[in-house]
């Protein structure tokens, strides 16, 4: 398969202190590196997750890709073009949509159900021949009878929002869905239907999508590919049933573990970390998950390890990837 | 075992422009003494309006039409200003999802720590080591250095761990914790469910675990309240009602986790319709309007019916455990 879109060394920088402040610190304290270095292809008619902890820079690389923040360094081509040399952004967002992260409050409050999806098309100049069916139709698509046109965004339950921001999405038929958390904020029951709306949308009208979400339960059943995000780098990403049975980066294995669940009886061998992620300005030396990490050892504080080929599949950046043998152990 | 905290058939309405809000209906929970117990529920369920009905912290527009709540046999909903202010203050402590709930942002950490230990005996000194000693037994790092700093100087994982160090710095009699992970990473998560667990064996306190993650209650409770739309569905140790739960609501809630689901599926489950309109709720069970397996009879109240030892739940169809 063809990479739909493609990252190389990606940077997404951000002004770190402001002021006086800014003016008095030393240059590379002045920004923060929020993405460092990201590579990745997304291939067509792939599903890919990105995961990750808060403030590991998800939203940042949504945005990235969509040039909604500038490129201090790298490259991101869409479908063979490179948005690096000021691209008609217009043209592109046509092509690549955006749900993002908080469902209520990215639908602006004034503006009806039916104003909210026909949106896309008055941002674009695009002009309709009927309105009103072109609305029932996206609604339809995305699980909401004709009844929801008329509503505004607080007279929605989490789950609606949702369905609204999906007709959003896919209003001007994109290519490629960058999806911000969607199933954030939603009850366990509701979580399943804004799923499968997607699993079925995106089969489809043979969307490729990637997915960002702290929500690990899901990742079975949505992605075919994972991608493991810390402190603005990826640690791992490979196919998703490698990464959910075995997990080469020992961030991802605590990652995967820390996942409270349902069952009294499951067993329970989990690694608690120690310590939390350390902040964008005071990036660990050498690999920068080695403060907390229950496996360095001596030469992790002083070497940084970079994306390999793993020996089961796909690719991580740890001197010591686990491999089946010390998982069990 | 006696009872550190006890709400017997409490019902709080809130008043609408709609009429009556019932947000809570005949909920009684037991928490003993040293126990922990988990009362879990999707959003609307009451969770929020259970808690402020403990702390008598209600709105304006909430009454309690019946209902009693007792902490140590103490009935709470009948105790004055001042001593609702003592209780809250060393018997019953409270650790909310945003920790920024229970810290003042103006105020030193330390401050904070000291100000809520004057009732002890002790020097200034005293009190502040004290505190240290709290914040590094809550994993806290440079515990004295930390007494100088202010609650935004620290990631929310560190507030929470500071709220937390507060609440057990009172040894109340009950923690009530109020979905205290919610806003936190899934590493931090465990981080936080394992001190909680820790210090409730230090401190000997009773906890009332309010979440509406089912992994987390069963991972650290002894026993789970299931509520739905303002009542208490189904009760029991949590072995019992996560493996063999006997509520309509509760298996279609515990088979909607897809962590459940260890196979790749294209169709993940859900439970179709929405929460019943509580100033109008459905005669009968709750659950009615979304229940596939209501019969005629779901129309009368459903008694409360024991499925094996301390297990129930309220189903007119609900089958007694052969396990
Ligand atoms: N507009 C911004 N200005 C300054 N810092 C930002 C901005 N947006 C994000 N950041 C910082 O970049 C990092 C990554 O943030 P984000 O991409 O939102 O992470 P995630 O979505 O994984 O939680 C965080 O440390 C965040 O504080
Ligand atoms: N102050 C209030 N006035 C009117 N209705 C309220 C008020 N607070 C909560 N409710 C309603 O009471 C029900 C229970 O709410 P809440 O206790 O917040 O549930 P939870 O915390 O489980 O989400 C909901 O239907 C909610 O809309
Ligand atoms: S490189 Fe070393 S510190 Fe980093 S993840 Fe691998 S083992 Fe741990
Ligand atoms: S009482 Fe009837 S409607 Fe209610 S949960 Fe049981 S079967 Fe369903
Ligand atoms: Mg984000
Ligand atoms: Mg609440």
């Amino acid at each position: 398969m063809t990479a739909l879109l493609s990252l190389r060394d990606v940077v997404v920088e951000f002004p770190a202190l402001r002021g006086l402040k800014a003016l008095l610190a030393p240059p590379e304290k002045r920004r923060v590196r929020a993405l460092d270095g990201i590579s990745l292809d997304v291939l067509a008619g792939e599903t890919l997750a990105v995961v990750g902890e808060s403030g590991s820079g998800k939203t940042t690389l949504a945005r990235a890709i969509n040039g909604l923040v500038p490129l201090a360094g790298g490259q991101v081509s869409f479908d063979g073009m490179a948005l690096d040399e000021s691209p008609d952004w217009h043209a592109v967002r046509r092509r690549v949509a955006m749900m993002f992260q908080d469902p209520v409050g990215s639908l602006s409050p004034r503006k009806t159900v039916r104003d909210l999806v026909l949106e896309p098309f008055a941002i674009h100049g695009i002009r309709l021949q009927n309105r009103r069916d072109k609305a029932v139709e996206l609604l339809a698509d995305a699980g909401l009878g004709p009844d929801f046109l008329h509503r505004y965004p607080h007279q929605l339950s989490g789950g609606q929002a949702r369905r609204v921001g999906v007709a959003r999405a896919l209003a001007l038929t994109p290519a490629l869905v960058l999806a911000d958390e969607p199933t954030a904020g939603l009850d366990v029951s509701v979580q399943g239907e804004i799923l499968n709306l997607m699993n079925r949308i995106k089969a489809e009208h043979g969307l490729t999508t990637l997915i960002i979400t702290h929500n690990l339960n899901i990742l079975r059943h949505i992605a075919d590919r994972i991608a493991v995000m810390y402190l603005g780098r990826i640690v791992e990403i490979g196919p998703v049933e490698r990464l959910l049975s075995d997990p080469a980066h020992p961030y991802t294995r605590a990652l995967m573990a820390a996942n409270p669940e349902p069952d009294p009886t499951a067993r329970r061998e989990r690694i608690v970390l120690k310590g939390e992620t350390p902040a964008l300005n005071a990036r660990p030396p050498g690999c920068e998950f080695h403060p907390r990490c229950p496996v360095a050892r001596p030469d992790c504080a002083s070497r940084a390890p970079v994306l390999e080929p793993a020996t089961t599949g796909g690719r991580v950046a740890c001197h010591y990837p686990l491999t089946k043998e010390t998982l069990s152990a | 075992m006696s009872e550190a905290l006890k709400v017997e058939d409490l019902s709080v309405h809130y008043d609408t422009r709609e009429g009556a809000l019932q947000a809570l209906r005949d909920v009684s929970i037991t928490v003993p003494e040293g126990g922990i117990v988990g009362v879990v529920g999707e959003s609307g369920c009451g969770k929020s309006t259970l808690i402020n009905a403990l702390l008598q912290l209600l709105p304006e527009n909430a009454t309690i039409p019946a209902g009693r709540i007792t902490l140590q046999g103490e009935d709470v909903t009948r105790a004055g200003t001042r001593r609702l202010r003592q209780m809250r203050g060393q018997e019953i402590s409270v650790v909310f999802q945003d920790p920024m709930t229970s810290l003042n942002p103006v105020l030193s950490i330390g401050r904070q720590m000291r100000d809520i230990q004057y009732r002890q005996q002790g020097s200034r000194a005293a009190k502040d080591s004290r505190s240290a000693a709290m914040l590094g037994r809550v994993g806290i790092p440079d515990p004295v250095g930390k007494l100088a700093a202010y609650p935004h100087e620290l990631s929310g994982g560190m507030r929470q761990r500071v709220a937390i160090a507060m609440a057990a710095l009172m040894r109340p009699r009950v923690l009530i914790a109020d979905e205290p992970t919610t806003a936190l990473d899934a590493t931090l998560e465990v981080q936080i469910i394992e001190l909680l667990k820790e210090l409730q064996q230090e401190i000997g306190c009773a906890i009332l675990f309010i979440s509406h993650h089912l992994g987390v209650i069963a991972e650290l409770c002894d026993r789970v309240v299931v509520m739905y739309a303002g009542v208490a569905v189904e009760e029991g140790p949590v072995a019992d009602v996560f493996l063999r739960p006997g509520h309509p609501y509760t298996i279609k809630l515990i088979e909607c986790d897809p962590g459940k689901l260890k196979e790749k599926v294209t169709d993940l489950p859900s439970i179709p319709g929405s929460l019943p309109d509580l100033t109008d709720p459905p005669a009968g069970c709750i659950f009615r309007p979304r229940c596939d397996r209501a019969t005629e009879i779901c129309a009368t109240p459903p008694p409360r019916k024991g499925l094996n030892g301390a297990h129930w739940a309220a189903c007119h169809h609900a089958k007694v455990d052969k396990a």
